[in-house]
């Protein structure tokens, strides 16, 4: 058997990885925030005795797409959506600070914020804190302030500012969590040209028709490379077939 | 198996759980009192199939890796607790909150539960109850013999009765609040009970600042707004096809393997 076989193999097996990658973008078509993975394939030639005629695939998730989704409008005081560049800096598992788009914000038990991932918001000074409290409007600019539980509108006060940043994109990655980070755990500043508006939400940037037409062309390239394989599978029978006679 | 075939299966599930809590929705929408759900999505952990930034040789890193999300997943249902519309109905015991707040109840087993719905009516005792037959926490009691029931925006219980000029108090309904009213189970019946993420409830007099006034004569109609839901339908009805599309197209490419090979 040659390399013909093999190197078909990769291409089958990469164009998989890359139907996952883009089922992966379909499944998160109602998911708030989330941005869309792209895939590539690059070519890896692999030297050796012999004609240079091996060249195997790799799939590359080369970035995030990272262009805004639709704005959905829901009315909830503390959903929040960005408008034009810009994330909302939030608290990874580890402790981390990372980016994301995703601003259905909710208050947990203990009066910290979090959006509806789980992830703590973070301000000027760490995790935002809310005090209990009757109404919670968040600025243009992130400004959260509230009237406290039991006392009058008279009563209205800053509680903290959503740190939003505007960092450089073509720096971010999404991590395992699915969120954005720097490299080296860089933090960005804060940058008080990104706007919100609450009431609204971000949703998913998946590209349904491009993803679609995406699952068409990933799936003919895997049965063309199936072909492939078939074909040395023929050729090397019909070499068998021909010792036979001789 | 190949992975793209369960992450589409997450899909799947994941669009089914959205359209039972839009049916849910559609289903109370004449619901009184009744709070609008609303399915929230998560994408789940990423694989690292190649590192981004692993060094390939001593000083050159690759640009990029390849990191395989693994699908998504429901993570709250949560109830949206915006004002629902006002239903003038003109009865006594009809009431409603303007604004945060809920009447406290008294379940069958003695704990609290919580109520937008002020459709009120007596029991045999006199006793105001809910339409399941639970009795107001402040314990309303109104005479047999009472002419009229009138209830103020405080939450004042006055009745006036036969041979006497001035009306008589029975009592005041207070409304009670929580920090999140977001993380309240809704149990049924209208009602929702306290958890840890709700914070712990706080009675007060109606129409105290932050708490919403009452309203007599009047029900709060379900917030549930039907044309969004329809056009929430038809989001999950089309994603949940496309999802079906990426498991019967991996189906196909495994079937053409196993066909030619």
């Amino acid at each position: 058997m040659d390399e013909m076989i093999y190197i078909a193999m990769t291409g089958a097996k990469q164009t998989e990885i890359a139907q996952s990658i883009n089922s992966n973008n379909l499944a998160n078509i109602s998911t708030t925030g989330f941005r869309a993975d792209l895939h590539a394939f690059s070519s890896l030639p692999v030297e050796g005795p012999g004609v240079d005629t091996r060249v195997n695939a790799v799939t590359d998730s080369y970035g995030t797409d990272l262009s805004a989704g639709a704005l959905q409008s829901t009315g909830r005081a503390s959903d929040v959506a960005i408008t034009g560049n810009g994330y909302f800096a939030v608290q990874a598992a580890d402790g981390s600070e990372a980016y994301t788009r995703r601003g259905d914000f909710r208050i947990e038990p203990g009066g910290l914020l979090t959006n509806g991932a789980g992830q703590l918001v973070i301000g000027e000074g760490g995790p935002v804190a809310v005090p209990p409290n009757s109404s919670l409007l968040i600025g243009n600019d992130g400004t959260i302030s509230v009237q406290p539980l039991g006392q009058g509108p008279e009563t209205v006060s800053i509680v903290d500012r959503i740190k939003l940043v505007k960092p450089d994109e073509t720096q971010l990655t999404k991590g395992a969590d699915g969120l954005l980070r720097l490299p080296d755990g860089e933090e960005a500043v804060a940058d008080a040209t990104v706007s919100v508006q609450s009431g609204m939400l971000e949703s998913s940037n998946v590209n349904v028709a491009k993803t679609l037409v995406n699952m068409i062309e990933l799936a003919r390239q895997y049965e063309m490379q199936v072909n492939v394989i078939k074909s040395a599978e023929e050729n090397a029978d019909s070499a068998a077939q021909m010792m036979r006679l001789g | 198996m190949t992975q793209a075939l369960w992450i589409a299966k997450t899909g799947l599930d994941a669009q089914q759980t959205r359209m039972a809590v839009v049916s849910n929705n559609l289903a109370n929408v004449n619901t009184t009192g009744f709070k609008q759900g609303r399915a929230m999505f998560e994408d789940l952990l990423y694989q690292n199939v190649r590192q981004p930034g692993a060094n390939n040789t001593q000083d050159a890193t690759l640009p990029s890796g390849v990191t395989l999300g693994t699908g998504v997943r429901v993570v709250s249902t949560e109830k949206m607790f915006t004002q629902g519309s006002v239903v003038n109905t003109d009865r006594d015991l009809d009431v409603m909150i303007n604004g945060r707040g809920f009447f406290e109840i008294t379940r069958p087993d003695g704990t609290a539960g919580y109520t937008r719905d002020g459709s009120f009516q007596l029991d045999a005792q006199g006793q105001l109850v809910t339409s399941s037959g639970y009795a107001l926490t402040d314990g309303i009691t109104i005479p047999a013999d009472a002419q009229s029931i009138t209830i103020g925006v405080d939450g004042t219980v006055t009745v006036s009765l036969p041979g006497q000029a001035s009306p008589s108090q029975v009592g005041q309904i207070q409304v009670t609040t929580f920090p999140n009213p977001g993380g309240l189970q809704p149990i049924g019946e209208n009602l929702f009970v306290e958890t840890a993420s709700s914070g712990s409830p706080s009675a007060g007099t109606a129409g105290d600042s932050g708490n919403g006034s009452l309203q007599q004569g009047a029900l709060e109609g379900s917030n549930v707004n039907v044309v969004s839901e329809l056009v929430s339908m038809i989001e999950t009805q089309r994603a949940y096809e496309m999802n079906s599309k990426a498991i019967s197209t991996t189906d196909q490419m495994m079937q053409y393997v196993n066909n030619n090979l």
